[in-house]
């Protein structure tokens, strides 16, 4: 069994041409937020590596300042996103034998944020949207060690726990990409879907239902599935997400319960409020 | 450089993973301004990377748990060199923090009855690990993450700034700690041991702007030193940096010789070599063999722990249903003795293709239950190395993984010999003893984690108005060193000099350790500290990983030659310490903690200082007979004395 994995490797590598030792073309994006070019760069390549590994090496031998913003290099903290010929990615997640062995291989930083330097984004963004999502708020009468919960009704959420905060979703979502005049209205993917995760958390208590589509913008999403085709975790951002988010933000405007509640003052009409963050 | 930014805090916390946040949420529930310092993004600390889970005794599947059998597993895992009084609190205050981290979002996996679900883990007597699949570090960091927030959220409601009260300061870096200049004739110097904490000096990373923070009280939430190895599963940022911050102020570190080799990480491809393969794999099942398909485990149990491991593959077997009447399978040994018997097997020639050992789940458990259980070994063997764990075995070996060496601290308030400087964490010494065991380190991060941030806010307490000010002479030099790789015309390039020192420490003091070669590499290091010395940094102070690295370096060989005499030092064999040239643990080294300071001339300066008897409740925990095995004829209980009560809440407030 481990024989024949040995042989497919070695076939790969040698129609692959990422041989030990073999050179690989890359363009990489360098400059900072004033200005900036794609530069060439030949970089040595070894059987088995990831984009990330020749990007080491690059700084290692050839260009020791090149900005790269990475931490676990296992596709577990979401660091090192960036676009690589085109394709929102992490890097330490895209292995070399994807290419053609004479392929330049194009890399460049995510385009929906502000370039810091060379592959590095600015993502504060995402940090002040996160901000102002209303916070998990149990019953405050559980105690400690109290809260009984099911398997399944935990399920729902501990997906879109998986979620690693790489913002390739926020990235590639069309609302805001090449829209820098959305972002105010628009929380995007990741933070509507940690929207979903508290609405579905089976101890939470708060309603976000209408703040997610008023001031979170919900409603200019319009599933289009980019986010869940670039999601490193393979969450299904959009079909387990953002279309039930929808449902319940309709279900809950014309329940006529709702209505009748906010008309004889029995029930708010309003639910926990956006939570004003500071715009960086 | 121009005016360097001043920014004025009650409490500074250095690292923004498990503990760190622990820390700061804490200070900052205490009424004390708080920065957060995170060498990266706000959420991606190296804490994302643990997997299987946070030990704490909850007993919510098998009832027969409690404090006194953690506490007992965590002394014999670290072979009864822990500071015992840590090991107590950790076992003692473990369940809290974790229904904590629930009533703040958690959402670990259940039990059938809707409780936290527990796990299986090396060394754990019951299913103690608190888990989410085998992502529990990322649950762990986001709730933490996602409590912060809940904190600024309050803040601007109360205050109308959601930074009032705590603030991140994201890819940040210190790269020294200030001494308060107000007292004595003259003020103090950096390394005076007995001089207060003021502040502490560093860069944003995203600008290279320099930036002073003023605080009495700092909190070192560091992690660990995996980059002085070659092959290590941490990242980057585990330079040792709070070691060595911890060193240069005067403070002290114990018993660095003990690093711990945890057994599985991928081997192959050569590029993920050292990428984490979760312990769970083992909890649920999994079984390690040979190249001749042997599961050799069963012929390295050491004697102090026969008593308590399975000697037949059947009886193995049965444990996993039927714990109450059989032993645990020996794959479920401490981290420590697993390592070293993969690397006497690979190095007896039965290793696998690219010199591991075989792991195999596919064989054990249903294709569906791998997926549900360990969803992200699935991905990352798939994904990286074109192996399905549901049809093949995985093929790991050892790599660095922790240090349980550390700043010596108060266990109760993790405060070090310098007034105002706190230390939790793995940057921490003594709670895990010479070996961790599995899962003790998310629970030791919420734990001391807490209580560091508990002891800085007492510590400001009781400060009153008496505030250190950091000198201005202090502030110059640490600007002055910091700039120094980037003013250098000519100079080697960092990563040159990075890759010799972790070459060097893989070689000649990693999991088996002789006396030639730990002189060796002592010399090599010599040499190495001069060339670190005067490195050069290319480009300039935005963004720049090479004038980073740079810096860092001065972290990892300081780090490097304590870990190394300290090896040197340690003639007997205990957890992640094995001498080939004295193999068996010796009860006199087990009295003798080594402390490492730092002399007059900047060098590593060791000691020996003798380890505090244990409590006699505490004591009494133990048969004699097992006892016997670690402990001096004298230190042994003359007469039985009384365990202590029965007892499973927490007793956060008590000191002894």
């Amino acid at each position: 069994m481990t024989e024949s994995r040995e042989e497919g490797v070695v076939t790969e590598s040698r129609e692959r041409g990422t041989a030990m030792g073999a050179k690989v073309k890359l363009k990489i994006w360098r400059g900072d937020a004033g200005q900036g070019e794609l530069v060439d760069y030949e970089v040595e390549a070894n059987e088995g590596e990831v984009v990330l590994d020749i990007l080491h090496r690059l700084q290692a031998t050839q260009a020791g300042d090149l900005a790269v913003r990475w931490n676990c290099k296992a596709g577990k903290c979401g660091s090192c996103s960036m676009e690589i010929n085109g394709m929102p990615r992490l890097a330490c997640m895209t292995r070399m034998s994807l290419f053609e062995p004479d392929e330049t291989i194009t890399v460049t930083p995510m385009r929906t944020f502000p370039v810091i330097r060379d592959l590095v984004t600015d993502v504060s963004f995402n940090f002040s949207k996160a901000q102002q999502i209303p916070s998990f708020a149990p019953d405050p009468s559980v105690g400690l060690g109290e809260f009984r919960m099911q398997q399944e009704d935990v399920q729902r959420s501990q997906e879109f726990r998986k979620c690693i905060e790489c913002f390739l979703c926020q990235n590639v979502c069309h609302v805001i990409r090449d829209h820098e005049e959305n972002m105010p209205a628009y929380a995007g993917p990741r933070f509507l879907m940690r929207i979903t995760e508290l609405e579905m958390h089976p101890a939470d208590t708060a309603d976000r239902r209408e703040i997610a589509q008023d001031d979170f913008g919900l409603g200019m999403c319009n599933i289009t599935k980019c986010c869940t085709e670039v999601c490193p975790e393979n969450i299904h951002i959009t079909d387990n997400a953002l279309i039930p988010l929808k449902e319940r933000v309709v279900s809950r405007k014309y329940d006529p319960l709702v209505w009748l509640g906010s008309k004889i003052g029995r029930r708010s009409h309003h639910d926990t409020p956006k939570v004003p963050g500071q715009q960086s | 450089m121009t005016d360097i930014t001043r920014l004025p805090y009650d409490v500074v916390v250095i690292g923004a993973g498990g503990s760190g946040l622990r820390a700061a949420i804490e200070a900052r529930q205490a009424g004390k301004r708080t920065a957060v310092i995170s060498k990266s993004l706000f959420g991606k600390a190296h804490t994302v990377m643990a997997e299987g889970g946070c030990a704490a005794a909850m007993g919510n599947v098998n009832p027969n748990d409690n404090w006194m059998v953690h506490f007992r597993d965590t002394m014999r895992g670290g072979k009864f060199l822990n500071n015992w009084r840590m090991a107590e609190l950790h076992a003692k205050e473990a369940p809290d923090r974790v229904w904590e981290l629930e009533a703040w979002g958690a959402l670990f996996d259940r039990t059938k009855d809707g409780k936290i679900s527990q796990r299986n883990f090396g060394g754990h007597e019951y299913p103690r690990l608190a888990h989410v699949g085998d992502r529990t570090g990322l649950e762990m960091i986001r709730t933490l993450q996602q409590r912060v927030v809940a904190l600024q959220q309050e803040d601007a409601r109360e205050h109308g700034d959601p930074e009032a009260m705590i603030k991140v300061f994201a890819e940040t870096t210190i790269t020294r700690l200030l001494k308060d200049t107000s007292e004595g004739p003259g003020g103090s110097s950096p390394q005076d041991g007995t001089a207060r904490i003021a502040g502490a000096f560093g860069y944003i990373r995203e600008t290279g702007q320099f930036v002073v923070f003023e605080a009495p009280a700092i909190v070192l939430a560091t992690g660990g030193i995996g980059k002085t190895f070659k092959v290590t599963s941490n990242s980057w940022e585990y330079t040792g940096d709070g070691h060595a911050l911890a060193l240069l102020a005067g403070a002290k570190l114990l018993n660095m010789e003990f690093v711990q080799f945890h057994p599985t990480h991928m081997v192959w491809p050569l590029s993920v070599r050292g990428l984490l393969v979760t312990e769970s794999v083992r909890g649920d099942g999994g079984v390690l063999r040979n190249s001749e398909g042997k599961r050799f485990m069963f012929g390295y149990v050491p004697d102090v722990f026969r008593a308590q491991y399975a000697e037949t593959e059947e009886e193995a077997d049965r444990w996993y249903t039927d714990p109450e009447h059989n032993r645990r399978p020996p794959e479920l040994l401490p981290r420590d003795e697993v390592a070293r018997s993969i690397n006497s097997e690979v190095k007896a020639g039965r290793g696998s293709p690219h010199g591991g050992v075989f792991l195999d789940i596919a064989s054990r458990l249903p294709a569906e239950e791998i997926l549900r259980k360990l969803p992200s070994m699935y991905h990352q063997f798939k994904e990286l190395a074109d192996v399905d764990i549901t049809k093949e075995p995985m093929e790991v070996g050892p790599a660095q993984h922790y240090v349980m060496g550390g700043v010596e601290v108060d266990p109760d308030t993790g405060e070090s010999s310098v007034p105002g400087l706190f230390a939790a964490g793995e940057v921490s010494g003594g709670m895990h003893g010479s070996n961790r065991l599995g899962g003790n380190s998310l629970s030791d991060l919420l734990v001391f984690g807490r209580r560091s941030g508990m002891g800085a806010a007492q510590y400001l307490d009781a400060l009153g108005d008496k505030r250190p000010v950091p000198g201005d002479g202090e502030i110059a030099a640490a600007q002055a060193e910091a700039m120094a790789p980037l003013e250098r015309t000519v100079g080697e390039n960092p990563y040159t000099v990075h890759s010799e020192v972790q070459d060097t420490m893989s070689s000649l003091v990693g999991i088996i350790r002789k006396e030639a070669e730990i002189k060796a590499a002592l010399a090599e290091l010599e040499k190495l500290r001069e060339r670190a010395a005067l490195v050069r940094a290319e480009g300039g102070p935005a963004y720049n990983p090479g004038w980073h690295l740079a810096l860092d370096l001065r972290n990892i060989m300081l780090i490097a030659e304590c870990v190394a005499e300290a090896a040197l030092q340690r003639q007997e064999s205990r957890g992640g310490h094995t001498r080939d040239d004295f193999p068996g643990m010796s009860p006199e080294w087990r009295k003798v903690n080594l402390v490492c300071s730092l002399g007059e001339n900047g060098r590593v300066v060791l000691e020996k200082k003798p380890m505090p008897p244990m409590r006699e409740d505490l004591l009494a925990l133990f048969d004699p007979a097992e006892l016997k095995k670690y402990l001096t004829e004298e230190e042994l209980p003359q007469e039985p004395a009384q365990p202590p009560a029965q007892d499973t809440a927490s007793d956060g407030e008590e000191k002894s």
